[in-house]
């Protein structure tokens, strides 16, 4: 009896797992995408080897390593601890100026969003600075911080910050006032109304600003690496890795640090996205 | 004594007839509201829109009131008003005698459009309100919560989300969202508004059922005088704006009502009664936008 019971509850667990397996082979999306993405690595290869096409001289692609190339030169360069160094330092650098621009941004705009009198005092001078891009920050912030790390670490920091504010600002403010209105019939102190609705409520807008300001910090880590790697007392990081290939003269390597960069933009935007998919069970149930 | 007059309330209710008014011993411990010369204004000074002027009107306890008039006359500030969600300009809302300040749990709204809090299930909705105010055990706010899941028929659902609901779904957890605060009095906003016809004529039978049960205090924002009529012991018709009580008619029909009673005589002439009204009301609103006004003088000439 048990022994049926339990061979049972077996047979559904397999099957439950083939069907797993069975939902992957059948995913369409993923097919395609893997398709897509040899065809354009084919594509590469066959564009960067022949450098005439039906009889003309194609310049550019030319001088672009064929993706054989950049494999080659990928296999060597990752036997050197100094490109996994480049990882190490971008991603720090990257997430202390994300995780900073968080905890300050997200508490920052929510009360804009909440209060009158802070969002009268403080959002002028914000907007003000909001359309500064990130990169013009970068000589000003050499000159105050103290360290070329800090300066990256600041500029960074910014890249993400007002992003994620005018993101939190705009999805707290955009709450239906039924929500607000039916907990406090309910008997909701202000406490609970920010807890139990304006909070989850701002987690999509906090999740995409998130997103966005990720891309944001990439963009702007890499450039100040590129800027400012040079020095003698930091450097590094994947965009002074790029930048010194270049000087170097090897371009299947920038082209390896182009990747390196795609790689990780990609795998840190992923784990915001798993992030908010755990956060929000209610987003789910597409 | 106190216990002694609950136990006569109760007998009251069992030997009460079903016929079209509730009896004296129904209404009893019922809560009237009422709307004292109440004015309502919105925008700013240069640009004021007088909404609600000089505005008196009774709810009856244990009796539905059923509110009908034109399209943005106020009906939505007038439930604002008695939710205590938007304060009179002056005047006064009574509960019981006593003015209402702000929200409460004594008056629920259900919301013209839907107002279930998308980030929680249909359960986490539905004991919000007891969950919040930390006035029921654990396992008192589960049974009541299945109770009503029960008497709304969403036992299945009870752990989906909002968005998984059907319109008609959402509109009866929302009810039983309200229901488990026990207020005194329900506030009904246009709640059927956007339903099919077939799934609306359910919720207004699903409705009826609960509100002839327990004849709580409510009043019902509609703009169909027919789902007015079909609900209603009073019919209060409102004027264009600036909006103030233009007629009540008493809706004598038996209960429980059924929708055979919508073909009565009784109840056309009712429909006929408010029509009227309400296009006189809604011509006026035409006249009274200038350039329109030839259009609608043209068009009542040709009919001469
Ligand atoms: N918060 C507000 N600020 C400014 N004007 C408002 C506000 N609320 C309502 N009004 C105005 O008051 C009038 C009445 O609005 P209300 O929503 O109460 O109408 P309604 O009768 O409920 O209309 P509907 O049948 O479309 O639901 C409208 O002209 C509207 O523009
Ligand atoms: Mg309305």
């Amino acid at each position: 009896m048990t022994d049926a019971i339990q061979s049972a509850h077996d047979t559904t667990i397999v099957v439950a797992k083939r069907s797993k397996l069975r939902k992957l082979a059948d995913n369409k999306t993923l097919w395609r995408g893997i398709a897509s993405i040899i065809l354009f690595i084919l594509f590469w290869e066959v564009s960067s080897q022949s450098k005439v096409w039906f009889g003309i001289q194609v310049p550019f692609i030319g001088k672009v390593p064929p993706p054989s190339a950049v494999l080659e030169n990928w296999v060597e360069v990752v036997q050197r601890p100094g490109y996994w160094q480049s990882w190490y330092l971008s991603f720090m650098r990257v997430f202390f100026g994300f995780i900073v621009a968080m905890i300050v941004g997200i508490p920052f705009g929510m009360a804009l969003a909440v209060n009158r009198y802070f969002r009268d005092i403080f959002f002028p001078p914000f907007e003000v600075l909001r359309p500064i891009p990130p990169l013009a920050w970068v000589p000003a912030s050499i000159i105050f911080w103290p360290t070329t790390e800090l300066s990256i670490a600041f500029v960074t920091f910014l890249g993400a910050f007002f992003t994620i504010v005018i993101n939190v600002l705009g999805g707290a403010r955009t709450i239906d006032v039924q929500y607000l209105r039916a907990a406090q019939s309910m008997g909701a102190s202000q406490w609970d109304l920010f807890r139990r609705i304006i909070l989850p409520g701002t987690l999509p807008s906090i999740f995409t600003g998130a997103a966005v300001g990720m891309g944001i910090t990439w963009e702007v880590v890499v450039a100040a690496e590129m800027i400012s790697g040079g020095g003698q007392q930091s450097g590094g990081g994947l965009g002074f890795f790029i930048w010194s290939s270049y000087m170097g003269g090897s371009l299947a390597q920038v082209v390896v640090g182009m990747i390196s960069i795609g790689i990780a933009g990609y795998f840190s935007s992923s784990m915001i996205r798993y992030i908010g998919y755990l956060f929000m069970p209610w987003r789910r149930i597409f | 004594m106190a216990t002694n007059k609950t136990s006569t309330r109760r007998k009251a209710r069992k030997t009460g007839k079903a016929n079209g008014h509730a009896t004296d011993k129904q209404i009893a411990g019922k809560s009237k509201l009422e709307l004292i010369n109440v004015s309502k204004s919105y925008g700013e000074d240069w640009e004021r829109e007088e909404v609600l002027v000089n505005l008196d009107l009774e709810i009856q306890p244990g009796k539905l009131t059923a509110v009908v008039g034109p399209s943005g006359c106020g009906k939505s500030a007038l439930v604002n008003l008695i939710a205590g969600f938007e304060h009179p300009d002056s005047g006064q809302v009574l509960l019981d005698g006593k003015p209402v300040t702000g929200p409460g749990r004594d008056r629920m709204v259900v919301f013209q459009e839907s107002a279930l809090i998308p980030w929680q299930t249909a359960y986490q909705n539905v004991i919000f309100g007891p969950q919040l105010r930390g006035d029921m055990s654990a396992a008192q706010m589960k049974e009541e919560a299945d109770k009503l899941f029960e008497t709304v028929g969403l036992v299945e659902f009870k752990h989906k989300y909002p968005l998984q609901l059907s319109g008609g779904m959402q509109r009866r957890a929302e009810l039983a969202r309200a229901l488990i605060n026990q207020p005194k009095v329900m506030i009904m906003d246009e709640p059927f508004r956007g339903l099919d016809a077939m799934s609306r004529e359910l919720m207004q039978e699903f409705f009826l059922r609960i509100f002839e049960k327990n004849r709580r205090t409510n009043i019902f924002v509609t703009s169909e005088i027919e789902e007015a009529i079909f609900l209603a012991d009073r019919l209060v018709v409102l004027s264009n704006k600036p909006t103030r009580v233009r007629s009540v008619i008493d809706i004598d029909l038996e209960r429980p009502r059924t929708f055979e009673m919508l073909s009565s005589a009784k109840a056309y002439e009712y429909k006929r009664e408010a029509m009227e009204i309400l296009h006189e009301e809604a011509l006026k609103n035409f006249k009274s936008s200038g350039s329109q006004s030839d259009f609608v003088e043209a068009f009542s000439a040709r009919n001469e």
